[in-house]
């Protein structure tokens, strides 16, 4: 009968320390891996150009820009509503959640952020988590499928085609929403929508349930991905990383806490952190961000002010004819209405000059507007913070020690887009 | 601290580099004076103020005005969630400011996208080129004289990039006060 | 369905037998094996996805394998925006893509560049590669993706593919015209 030993597992410190002295016993003949643009389609256009030492990698060098659209140019030769269906595309994988930091930053340019009426923000709030289960679902899906899971990507998607219904019936399109607008919303919730939010909510808990029993505590997932590319604490600030990222290495800061907006602060949730920054506390915490979520709509749900079908007919814009479109009636029978109605389409919604900067807590981290303005209905300058483009710049530092397959693994745990990445 | 605390400190330590702090919607603004200190006083603010995260970096193209650039960077505090914008003016001429790579890690690939953007380049840098555009890419697309309807360049494998056919478009009517005629929507020079 | 009208077929003298042209057979098997390879470059790509998940399923339609690799696919879809920086290599793909092959450009930013007419995009992908098929939609739904597909599926079954390859001239060593 052999003796039972523990086994003994170094912190990830001194795992990655001793990891990085086999590298360099291991010095040979360098070669160059173009890790190209066409990928397959989860991640989008990104180019790595690596260099690898047999199968580890000794540099990487991110090539971005390969969805360069130019939208912040575009940006200065539209008015503000006009560049609500630019937003939608930035992270085309949450759109409602970009809808909503948009108009959110356009209403704190106006100083009307403060006076939304409360059904308008309880619906934004729905909206933005819809989009960060959406969103962590698909990240999730592709992760698994880049690592050979593919199940996990027919489960999720399931799940994905049952918000695209729910985006459906509320906004018109399955994705690229454009449902918010400056001082409020398009329309008001469906009949029968927060039935259908309810069953959906029900069924994606299972289904998040099933992920995990698939990933959580399989052998080789775990492998695979603990202690890869551990991001310190310290890096993690220093690299200005945002959202389940900067959560996963340990700092526990998310804007819906730190600076609420919207009615954030009514709502009891919790914020999932990891302790090692590795792979899989950032993919634990997109997990449990998603628990969080059902928790914030159920929640939403059963509070929003009058109800799911607005019985009382509460308002969801703001009650400014300067800002919002107002109702078609008054303006084909009033003279006020069609001045209003006249200058908003045609001019835009006249801001205050000055300049604003609004972050806003996407799934994929923190999504701001800086937006300088000289007065006007276009904006003169936009400048969109995006958090993907930022997090791909912690590429050059956690990849060399790594393997060639672990990259997948790295790219996939730092769930990035390049529609935002480069807009 | 509050934002307000911290931008009286920083104006003690700096004096007359440092104007302001004005307030726009609750968020604290401070000007500098000098570019080229700048990169002090973003380590001053990061180790004594403790803004230890840059949020973003953005330039603005003032065309017609002198100094034509202005850099803005958006300082935040994580323990204690205060938040600071310092604004820096560089003229047409000298189009160069020191690097806070030094500072802050994530500057790079900002000060990367604002060399590519509007050729502002940053001293101290040390891999300063293009990243959203191609490399040999001729222009530098968010200056004010740059057409959105792009010119007309050498792409490599391609071969050309043409002129966007815009129809006339955007069109976008600007808020001043003239007459409706002035006004109207139709296509605009970068002049107006 | 379209009724073959080479095919002389009853099942009571024949049994389990159809007599029909080879150029007919060839078309058959080729349109219903039509392999894709994604371009997904935007948001088109997270549709195109969607149109390979459970529920608006491709491969019922024989497109069983999205192939990554250009060298085992048979028709190229653009999906999303292509850029100048992209250009090149969209084309580069295109050409390692053996012959015959076809392209679906899928959405308003393949087809023409969009809404976005900006100094950076590519105002349409049928600038450089040959496209058969344009879907419009800003991204399209799936079952448009889908009728693409049929439609590029009427269209090799109309094609000669016998007299292309030179097969009967091969076959018999005859001189090639």
């Amino acid at each position: 009968m052999a003796t039972v030993q523990d086994i003994q597992i170094p912190d990830p410190a001194t795992r990655t320390a001793a990891a990085l002295e086999d590298l360099q016993d291991m010095q040979g003949e360098k070669m160059v891996l173009n890790m190209g643009p066409s990928h397959p389609a989860t991640h989008g256009v990104l180019r790595i150009v690596l260099e690898l030492d047999g199968e580890m990698i000794t540099k990487a060098e991110p090539d971005v820009g390969f969805l360069h659209r130019g939208d912040e140019k575009i940006a200065e030769n539209m008015t503000y509503t006009q560049f609500i269906p630019y937003t939608d595309r930035l992270d085309y994988l949450a759109p409602l959640a970009n809808n909503v930091a948009y108009a959110l930053a356009v209403e704190k340019l106006l100083g009307i952020h403060d006076q939304l009426p409360p059904r308008c923000q309880y619906i934004r709030v729905m909206c933005a988590e819809l989009a960060r289960i959406s969103s962590h679902l698909l990240g999730l899906g592709a992760f698994a499928m880049d690592m050979g899971a593919v199940t996990v990507f027919l489960l999720t998607f399931t799940e994905r085609e049952k918000i695209y219904n729910l985006c459906e019936s509320l906004t018109g399109a399955r994705f690229t929403t454009t449902y918010t607008r400056i001082g409020g919303l398009s329309r008001d919730l469906p009949p029968g929508w927060a039935d259908q939010c309810r069953k959906f909510l029900e069924e994606v808990v299972h289904n998040i349930d099933e992920s995990e029993t698939l990933l959580t505590r399989n052998r080789i997932w775990v492998d695979r991905i603990r202690d890869l590319a551990v991001i310190s604490k310290a890096d993690a600030i220093s690299y200005g990383l945002s959202g389940p990222n900067l959560r996963g290495s340990g700092v526990e800061y998310d804007l819906r806490k730190a600076k609420p907006y919207l009615c954030y602060r009514d709502l009891e949730f919790d914020i999932p952190v990891g302790s090692t920054g590795d792979c899989y506390d950032r993919y634990l915490v997109r997990i449990e961000e998603m628990r969080q979520s059902v928790r914030i709509l159920h929640q939403c749900l059963d509070r929003i002010p009058g109800g799911a079908d607005n019985r009382s007919k509460e308002p969801i814009n703001v009650a400014d004819g300067k800002v919002v479109l107002p109702s078609k009636q008054k303006v084909l029978s009033s003279m006020e209405e069609l001045i209003h109605q006249f200058m908003l389409v045609t001019e835009g919604v006249n801001c205050p000059p000055g300049e604003i900067y609004f972050g806003h807590e996407n799934p994929k981290g923190e999504l701001g507007f800086y937006i300088h303005s000289k007065g006007g209905g276009t904006p003169y300058r936009m400048k969109i913070r995006s958090p993907s483009f930022v997090n791909l710049s912690i590429i050059p530092k956690i990849f060399p020690g790594c393997m060639m397959s672990d990259s997948v693994a790295i790219l996939g745990s730092l769930d990035f887009v390049m529609g935002e990445c480069d807009r | 601290m509050s934002n307000l605390d911290s931008a009286q400190s920083l104006k003690a330590k700096f004096g007359d580099l440092i104007s302001g702090p004005s307030e726009f919607r609750g968020e604290i603004t401070l000007s500098v004076a000098d570019a080229e200190r700048m990169a002090e006083v973003c380590a001053f603010a990061k180790s004594n103020l403790g803004f230890d995260y840059l949020v973003d970096l953005s330039s603005l193209d003032h065309y017609g005005e002198d100094p034509r650039w202005t850099v803005v960077y958006e300082l935040r505090n994580l323990s204690t969630n205060a938040e600071l914008r310092l604004k820096t003016d560089v003229s047409e001429e000298k189009s160069e400011l020191p690097s806070v790579l030094g500072v802050w890690a994530t500057a790079n690939w900002h000060e990367r996208e604002i060399y590519d953007m509007m050729g502002l380049r940053f001293k101290g840098h040390p891999d300063l080129r293009r990243i959203l555009m191609w490399e040999g890419y001729p222009y530098h697309p968010l200056r004010k004289d740059f057409p959105l309807a792009g010119k007309p360049t050498n792409v490599p494998e391609v071969a050309f990039t043409e002129i966007t056919p815009m129809e006339g478009g955007p069109f976008v009517t600007l808020p001043s006060s003239g007459d409706a005629v002035s006004r109207e929507p139709r296509v605009r020079t970068p002049e107006e | 369905m379209q009724t073959q009208s080479e095919i002389g077929y009853n099942s009571k003298i024949e049994g389990d037998v159809i007599i029909t042209r080879v150029d007919a057979a060839l078309a058959w098997f080729q349109k219903n094996s039509v392999w894709p390879m994604p371009m997904g470059l935007a948001c088109c790509g997270i549709e195109l996805m969607a149109v390979g998940a459970s529920r608006f399923d491709i491969s019922r339609f024989g497109s069983e394998v999205m192939r990554f690799s250009p060298r085992q696919s048979d028709c190229m879809i653009v999906a999303g925006t292509v850029t100048y920086k992209m250009a090149g290599f969209v084309k580069r793909i295109y050409d390692q893509m053996p012959s015959p092959k076809w392209v679906i450009a899928m959405g308003a930013c393949a087809s023409t560049g969009g809404m976005y007419r900006s100094y950076a995009v590519l105002q349409g992908v049928d600038k450089i590669i040959p496209v058969d098929v344009y879907v419009a939609g800003c991204p399209p739904r799936p079952e448009a993706v889908l009728d693409a597909l049929m439609k590029i599926q009427e269209q090799i079954g109309r094609e000669p593919i016998l007299s292309k390859l030179n097969l009967v001239a091969k076959l018999t060593g005859a001189p090639t015209p």
